[in-house]
């Protein structure tokens, strides 16, 4: 009976929460339109990357791999798609290049972590230290995109007021990641290969006597989740600003690891934790022309309030058991 | 196909002809480092045939049947399944081949539902990629009654108990094509009635032509349902008997290698003063329900008291509270006259309680540290071990080693890790841990699970010793016996209060099968299932 209760409540809350935000986003709305349609804007080109990066840990860690290198595959894919962009003149040879550098980094943190056992976290804190090294070394000042990434308007979506504005103008990335995340959702609790990333992250024993093969779908896993990776780092450099610079993703990275946690590693409510992220953001330098708070402060304000998110996520939701530890076949049978 | 309904009586007690083989193993062996868990093993199961292994803790057993399934390979030997002798890659390869397994330790994602866990690895889909759960729901209904074996395909397998656990286990390795069927210890979690229950399904297999390799240290339940029994004996096949040609006093000796006693000399209790009372104690289980309902009792120094009831009315809150592992909604525990109710488990310890806990591997050892590290887990901070904040090495290794030798853990070095042992040795690291800690009270949930009968004798005999030093015992076991042979006082537990309690020397075991199943003769205590197979 508790359990019902609960499940109703979950639902009440699933359904309820974004249906009050939309509320009140609309009378906003109402009250202030350019306003309301800058800030909403706003909050979705801070989130774009956070859910693309979020969810790229929501892959490894369902699978049983900590990915704390997000930073730096994001950096290098930010790097590699905006060099040879410019160095092409080709938009397309771009983005590839970017989501390329995604897998590449995703392909070494799954060899290092699940072929060759390594711990987890040092894996992570290699791929963000040799990206800050890679990307600055490399770098060039003066290069410039070709074009600017493509603006579309997408069809009778495009017309919806204050939604349209917000999330069907825009460029091909973030059209991505608003598509991707509900598609994961799907793939991660209604298909086969959801429920086996699952029980492999959870419990990788039960899922080898059942036939799975762990390692392999973790490699996979990993391999895989380093394409929305790179489409972060790609969205930074080309799409979100055409210009790259040092050190670019700023943290980026490790914010997406809180909204992992924030959103319960489900990736609907990653979208959600990354849109508050947004928001808070957006709203703060909306605030800055009316009361008088010094630029550093709204700079600051995603950081604390990561550390708030996290203080309250704590103990109210719960990693993959199995997430950091490397799976040997035959132990714990 | 030809004899469906009734057991191959002509087969009970003969090997078969080659031809009926489900399996044949040729010269298996297997060494990890200097252990040779296996050497030279050749043995064979024919159609419809039950075949139980028995052997001491770390004989070789789970080993044995683990290279069956795949999840090890042999060093040396041959597996032949059907004729067939390609090596077995991985379970993949022995699910395909018809082989299906119950593992001796869980294989279950506890956060999934019964239904997921079934389904994974064969799972249904709809529309090439969508799961189909109504699928799945189906086929655990459609099992679950062809089995008899009932369980709630929406359940979480966290919140199930143990026993539960094991039939989701059992129907997990029927959910696809079985011919060959291996349980690994399936009845060490089991309460007798379900024990029972098993062996009937076991049988009903069997008679249905599945060959059967079936490992327990139960030796009733050897002589119960096997046609034949192959003893292990350090890594080596000792003998081979049909069931109906021995007995079990000649099993055990076949076994261990010398003669054992099966029972537990004690001298009548003389218990002090009070040392555990737990009052009006009321703990909330894993779901938020009430578990532990107003539970009242006292254990005096000297004296060991036995919790008997059907799984899952309580017992493991009442323990985890105790032990400090989960917090009472209401209600005292005091240890003497200190208040220990809201003490967390290292308070607890640190205050004198010993605590085996039932699940040894979540709540026992660290697998990944070595035995001598964790045989110091209670202690490793306190004198000898630790000095001026460091660890000394040698009292640690000491330690282990005598402690080794007196519970007879059967490893290569105290520096293996704990991961490494056998079910049975890892329990006896528990057992060793607690008990050496001398604690005033000891909370002893399952002590002799999955050990062998001679370290049941031995893990028996230090409970005693331990109550006629002035230690208060409180003991939880499924098994009845085990609560009867040892306890000075029963208290029965029923829905999370205690409904009785008897002296442990005139108890008559139908009186407490009525009291364990609520006071209510005539109904059955668990399972409330609409019809059973016939
Ligand atoms: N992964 C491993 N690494 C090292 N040693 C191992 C490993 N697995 C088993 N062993 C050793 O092999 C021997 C046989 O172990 P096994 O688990 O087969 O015993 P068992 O007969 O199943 O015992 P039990 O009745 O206690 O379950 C033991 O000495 C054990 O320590
Ligand atoms: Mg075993």
């Amino acid at each position: 009976m508790a359990g019902i209760v609960t499940w109703q409540f979950r639902h009440l809350l699933a359904i309820g929460t974004p249906l009050l935000i939309l509320i009140a986003a609309y009378l906003f709305y109402f009250v202030d339109q350019t306003v309301a349609t800058s800030m909403c804007a706003n909050a979705w080109f801070f989130a774009v990357p956070l859910v693309l990066g979020a969810l790229t840990g929501v892959i490894g860690e369902r699978s049983g791999v900590v990915n704390i290198g997000i930073e730096g595959q994001m950096l290098t894919a930010a790097f590699a798609s905006f060099f040879t962009a410019a160095a092409t003149k080709s938009l397309v040879a771009g983005v590839a290049a970017g989501i390329l550098a995604g897998v590449a980094m995703g392909a070494f943190l799954a060899w290092t972590t699940v072929t060759a056992r390594m711990d987890q976290i040092i894996a992570g804190v290699a791929i963000n230290i040799v990206a800050t090294g890679i990307t600055s070394f490399f770098y060039k000042s003066g290069a410039q995109l070709p074009v600017n990434m493509p603006q579309w308007n997408v069809p009778v979506l495009s017309k919806i007021p204050l939604i349209g504005e917000t999330f069907f103008q825009t460029g091909p990335i973030a059209l991505f990641a608003l598509l991707i995340a509900p598609v994961l959702h799907f793939a991660m609790f209604r298909t086969r290969w959801g429920l086996r990333t699952r029980a492999i992250g959870e419990y990788p024993s039960a899922a080898d006597t059942a036939g799975i093969n762990v390692n392999r779908m973790r490699f996979v896993n990993v391999v895989l989740a380093g394409i929305l990776a790179g489409a972060a780092g790609t969205y930074l450099s080309m799409e979100a600003t055409s210009s790259f610079s040092r050190g670019m993703t700023a943290g980026r990275g490790f914010l997406a690891l809180a909204i992992m946690i924030f959103g319960a590693w489900r990736p609907l409510r990653v979208v959600a934790a990354a849109l508050f992220f947004g928001f808070a953001n957006a709203l703060a330098s909306q605030l800055q022309g009316v009361v008088d708070i010094p630029q550093q402060f709204v700079t600051l304000l995603p950081y604390v309030l990561t550390l708030a998110v996290l203080a309250i996520a704590a103990g109210r939701v719960r990693a993959p058991a199995a997430e950091g530890v490397p799976f040997i076949k035959g132990e714990g049978q | 196909m030809t004899q469906a309904e009734s057991r191959p009586e002509a087969a009970r007690g003969r090997p078969p002809s080659t031809e009926e083989r489900v399996l044949e193993l040729q010269g298996l062996s297997k060494s990890y480092g200097a252990v040779h868990a296996n050497s030279d093993i050749t043995l064979h199961i024919g159609r419809g045939e039950i075949v139980a292994l028995l052997g001491e803790n770390g004989a070789g057993k789970s080993t044995l049947v683990k290279q069956i399934f795949g999840l090890t390979r042999p060093d040396a030997g041959r597996i032949v399944i059907k004729g067939d002798s390609t090596p077995i890659k991985d379970p993949k390869d022995a699910i395909r081949r018809g082989i299906g397994m119950v593992h001796q330790h869980f294989q279950l994602v506890p956060v999934m539902t019964v239904a997921e866990n079934l389904i994974l690895g064969h799972e249904p889909v709809r529309g090439g990629i969508r799961l189909d759960l109504a699928a799945a729901r189906m086929m655990v209904r459609e099992l679950s009654e062809k089995h008899g074996l009932a369980v709630d395909p929406d359940a979480r397998i966290e919140d199930l108990p143990v026993g539960a656990q094991q039939r989701v286990e059992i129907l997990k390795a029927l959910s696809h094509r079985v011919d060959l069927l291996i349980l690994d210890e399936p009845t060490a979690v089991l309460t007798p009635q379900e024990t029972d229950e098993l062996l009937g399904v076991l049988s009903e297999l069997a008679a249905a032509g599945t060959a059967i390799v079936f490992i327990t240290h139960k030796l009733r339940e050897v002589l119960a349902v096997a046609d034949r029994v192959y003893v292990l004996r350090r890594g080596r096949v000792v003998g081979t008997v049909p069931t109906d040609e021995t007995d079990a006093a000649r099993l055990a000796t076949m076994m261990v290698g010398h003669d054992v006693i099966l029972r537990v000399d004690k001298k009548p209790s003389t218990p002090g003063k009070a040392v555990l009372s737990v009052r009006d104690l009321v703990v909330r289980d894993n779901r938020r329900l009430t578990a532990v309902d107003g539970f009242s009792i006292e254990v005096r120094a000297g004296e060991i008291v036995g919790i008997a009831g059907v799984e899952g009315n309580g017992q493991r809150e009442l323990v985890e509270a105790i032990a400090g592992m989960r917090s009472p909604l209401s209600g005292t525990v005091r240890l003497g006259d200190r208040d220990i109710t809201r003490f967390n488990a290292a308070d607890t310890n640190a205050a004198g309680v010993g605590h085996i806990p039932e699940d040894r591997e979540r709540h026992g050892i660290v697998a990944s540290y070595s035995i001598a590290d964790n045989l110091v887990l209670n202690c490793f901070d306190s004198e000898p071990y630790s000095r001026h904040w460091i660890r000394n090495i040698s009292a640690i290794r000491e330690h282990a080693i005598a402690l080794r030798a007196e519970f007879d853990i059967r490893s290569a070095s105290i520096d293996a890790t704990a991961g490494s042992l056998s079910g049975g040795n890892k329990q006896k690291v528990v057992v060793a841990r607690e008990m050496a800690a001398r604690p005033r009270l000891l909370v002893a949930a399952q002590p002799t699970r999955g050990v062998d009968i001679g370290a049941i004798e031995l893990i028996h005999r230090r409970i005693v010793e331990a109550r006629d030093a002035g230690a208060a015992v409180l003991l939880v076991s499924a098994e009845l016996d085990e609560v009867l042979s040892l306890a000075d006082r029963v208290a029965v537990i029923h829905a999370g209060k205690v409904v009785a309690e008897l002296p442990g020397d005139l108890v008559d075991r139908a009186e407490i099968g009525r009291l364990m199943a609520g006071e209510r003769p005539g109904v059955p205590p668990t399972d409330h299932r609409s019809d059973g197979e016939s």
